[in-house]
């Protein structure tokens, strides 16, 4: 297949040498000027994101675990996939109390437990890096500690945020932290639960992903 | 991948004739155009972030083969394999050989323009692998055997009435219902069977970047996500266009996409994939292919002007704007890109000899280039393209295909006239007197008076009015 890379890349070239293009210098001015106070950021966060159906759990750095043990036990909801392996993995386990919904660690290759996962499963929680005024997201960067799907196969997905983790722009948060120098398997932006409008512009959430998107707000 | 020439007047005139049709866009446009102008409210803003995506795109195309090397060494370097195709038979024969390799029998599919280019699906069906859109609106099409019709929604040339029935007559376990959320959940209970048993997913591309070797995809669903994380191996394919330099390149055109597309100020997922799955990681493909396609782009690419098209970011805004698509849809287009881009970009892709009547789809208002968040000059293509269908010998393949014997001499006759005074003279002169009589059913008048008054000329040409006035001729 190399002789079509190199038929294409010498075609290309005589192109663009025979007709050289000078693009414009990139201003980068609107995205470096788009900022919002303090206080501010958040609540942009809540309303962008409570507009596509996103939900807000408030808590504090010594309550969540038993917070989110509360509402999921309110919400009916049987089970949880964690991280078993993280900080806050460790939390979960050690102030999980008994009669709440079973605790499901996501320690293994998904291959050995993907039917389970996919049909079992009724929330998964991860955590966040942050989250981005601008457009309502929140940055999430799967590790092996915490994989990929644990975001995306559970009905509902919990998302940890820490209220002082707060970006103005997608731009600023990857040129601040420098995600250039070294990009993960799979970084992500979460805007709200899955959702589709494919019928007739009608919208629905849920159509492959996560029915609902549950933030939990730490301060 | 030529298909036959097609015939956008008679489709259209069909399009037109479809009441139900033309309701489906006019409300699913009116709407979009609408939320999108809430998006870009603010004109400075707007300017500068278009501006700023332009930039982007421009520097992406100056430096297009150094990019798509670079890209290539940082997707080797992270583990994904990268292949390349001059033609649409050569990317479906490497997605083949990588798919007989592993046996493959079940892929699903995110949604890609370039997949639909590649006429994909019915590929591997031939070959005995179910290929399963797994979009919602792809879904939808595919079940209806039919083509998508707009680029970010497929579906939108049905009705929820028109969906529930196709459900219930295609669906083993479907029950009747025109609930949207009952329809979306039926589809979410039969796709995640498929998610959890494709030995293979398939993407497209959003934008690669070349600095650090990442494939980035925006979706609502996440069926893009299940795509690329699910299955063992994942493949995706681009157009070799696709490339931006840097990281920071991302932001300001994924911001114009979706506010562009649906007027979203993002989507659901922006997803970045730049490596298969590590040791030590739980989930995740094994195996990452990149495809990148060619299919005539460095062709469009030596040419200065044509170029342009090579911006494009796939927003499908000049399709929601475009006084004509909206009218006839998607479909009379006969092509995997309608609307203005599709218009220039097939003739390019495909030739003129199939697509040249595609140009001819636009009433050069200029919609299009207003809301184009890239800035690409399509009416200008576009009217350079009518030239070339005519013009044998000149950039595009199939230039001068269109040429016909009867327009060539017409065009000719009128450069002579008004070349010569004596001539103009004359022929005025006799339009004057005989003009009136030449029946609307004349071969090139029947065309303007199928559907306008034929035009009637005075009895006495403008010069010799001026004459009588005392204005003498120059």
């Amino acid at each position: 297949m190399s002789e079509s890379r190199n038929a294409i890349l010498g075609k290309l070239r005589a192109g663009r040498d025979a007709h050289p293009l000078t693009p414009p210098e990139s201003d980068f001015a609107v995205l470096r000027n788009k900022r919002w106070e303090g206080a501010e950021r958040l609540e942009r966060i809540k309303r962008m994101m409570e507009a596509v159906h996103t939900e807000f759990l408030e808590t504090t750095e010594a309550g969540w675990p038993a917070d989110v043990q509360a509402f999921l036990k309110a919400q009916g909801t049987r089970n949880l996939l964690f991280g078993p392996a993280t900080e806050a993995g460790a939390r979960l386990s050690s102030e999980w109390t008994e009669g709440g919904p079973e605790l499901v660690p996501y320690a293994d290759r998904v291959e050995t437990f993907k039917e389970r996962l996919f049909d079992g499963i009724d929330a998964g929680i991860t955590t966040t890096l942050g989250a981005i005024a601008d457009t309502g997201s929140l940055i999430v960067w799967p590790t092996p500690e915490e994989p990929r799907l644990m975001s995306l196969v559970p009905h509902m997905h919990l998302a940890l945020l820490r209220a002082d983790a707060l970006y103005d722009t997608f731009w600023q948060a990857m040129t601040e932290n420098r995600w250039a120098d070294g990009m993960p398997t799979n970084a992500l932006l979460i805007s709200g639960p899955s959702k589709t409008a494919d019928i007739e512009q009608t919208l629905a959430y849920g159509v492959h992903g996560p029915k609902r998107l549950v933030v939990v707000i730490i301060r | 991948m030529g298909e036959s020439s097609i015939n956008f007047a008679k489709a259209s005139s069909a399009a037109l004739q479809d009441q139900q049709l033309r309701g489906n866009f006019r409300r699913a446009m009116d709407g979009l155009m609408s939320k999108r102008a809430v998006q870009f409210a603010d004109t400075a803003e707007w300017n500068g972030v278009r501006t700023l995506g332009a930039s982007v795109r421009l520097r992406a195309l100056s430096k297009l083969p150094e990019l798509l090397e670079k890209l290539e060494a940082n997707c080797t370097k992270n583990g994904i394999q990268v292949h390349w195709a001059s033609t649409t038979d050569e990317a479906n024969a490497i997605v083949l050989s990588i798919m007989q390799r592993v046996n493959a029998k079940l892929v699903v599919k995110g949604k890609s323009m370039v997949s639909e280019e590649m006429h994909l699906n019915a590929f591997l069906e031939k070959h005995g692998i179910e290929s399963l859109e797994s979009d919602l609106g792809e879904y939808i099409v595919q079940l209806d055997e039919a083509m998508p019709s707009h680029i970010i929604m497929p579906a939108i040339h049905m009705n929820t009435k028109q969906i529930a029935h196709l459900f219930k007559q295609k669906i083993k376990e479907a029950e009747y219902t025109e609930d949207v959320a009952q329809l979306t959940d039926l589809a979410r209970r039969v796709l995640r069977k498929k998610f959890a048993t494709a030995d293979v997913g398939i993407s497209g591309v959003n934008m690669a970047v070349a600095e650090t070797g990442t494939l980035c995809l925006v979706e609502n669903e996440g069926n893009g996500r299940m795509s690329t994380t699910v299955p063992p191996v994942h493949i995706a394919v681009m157009g070799l266009e696709k490339v931006v330099e840097k990281l920071e390149d991302v932001p300001p055109v994924i911001s114009l996409l979706t506010r562009s597309a649906t007027a979203q100020p993002i989507t659901t997922y922006v997803n970045m994939i730049s490596s298969p799955r590590k040791a030590g990681e739980k989930d995740g493909p094994d195996e990452i292919h990149l495809v990148i396609l060619d299919n005539g782009r460095s062709g469009i690419y030596a040419d200065e002007e044509l170029r342009n098209t090579l911006r494009c970011i796939r927003c499908g805004a000049c399709m929601n704007h475009c006084p004509v698509y909206t009218k006839v849809g998607g479909h009379a287009y006969q092509a995997p890109y309608p609307g203005p881009i599709g218009s220039i970009l097939m003739p390019q892709v495909e030739g003129l000899e199939t697509r040249g009547e595609l140009p001819h789809a636009c009433t050069m208002c200029n919609a299009c280039v207003e809301i184009c968040p890239v800035k690409i000059p399509i009416v200008e293509i576009m009217g350079r393209l009518r030239s070339e269908a005519v013009h044998p010998g000149d950039a595009v393949k199939g230039a001068g295909s269109h040429a016909s014997k009867a327009e060539t001499m017409v065009w000719k006759g009128w450069s002579m006239t008004y070349a010569s005074p004596l001539a103009y003279q004359f022929a005025t002169a006799l339009l004057a007197k005989l003009g009136n009589a030449a029946p609307a059913s004349l071969p090139l008048l029947k065309e303007w008076t199928n559907v306008r008054s034929k035009p009637r000329f005075a009895n006495r040409t403008l010069h010799a009015l001026a004459r009588e006035k005392g204005i003498p001729d120059v």
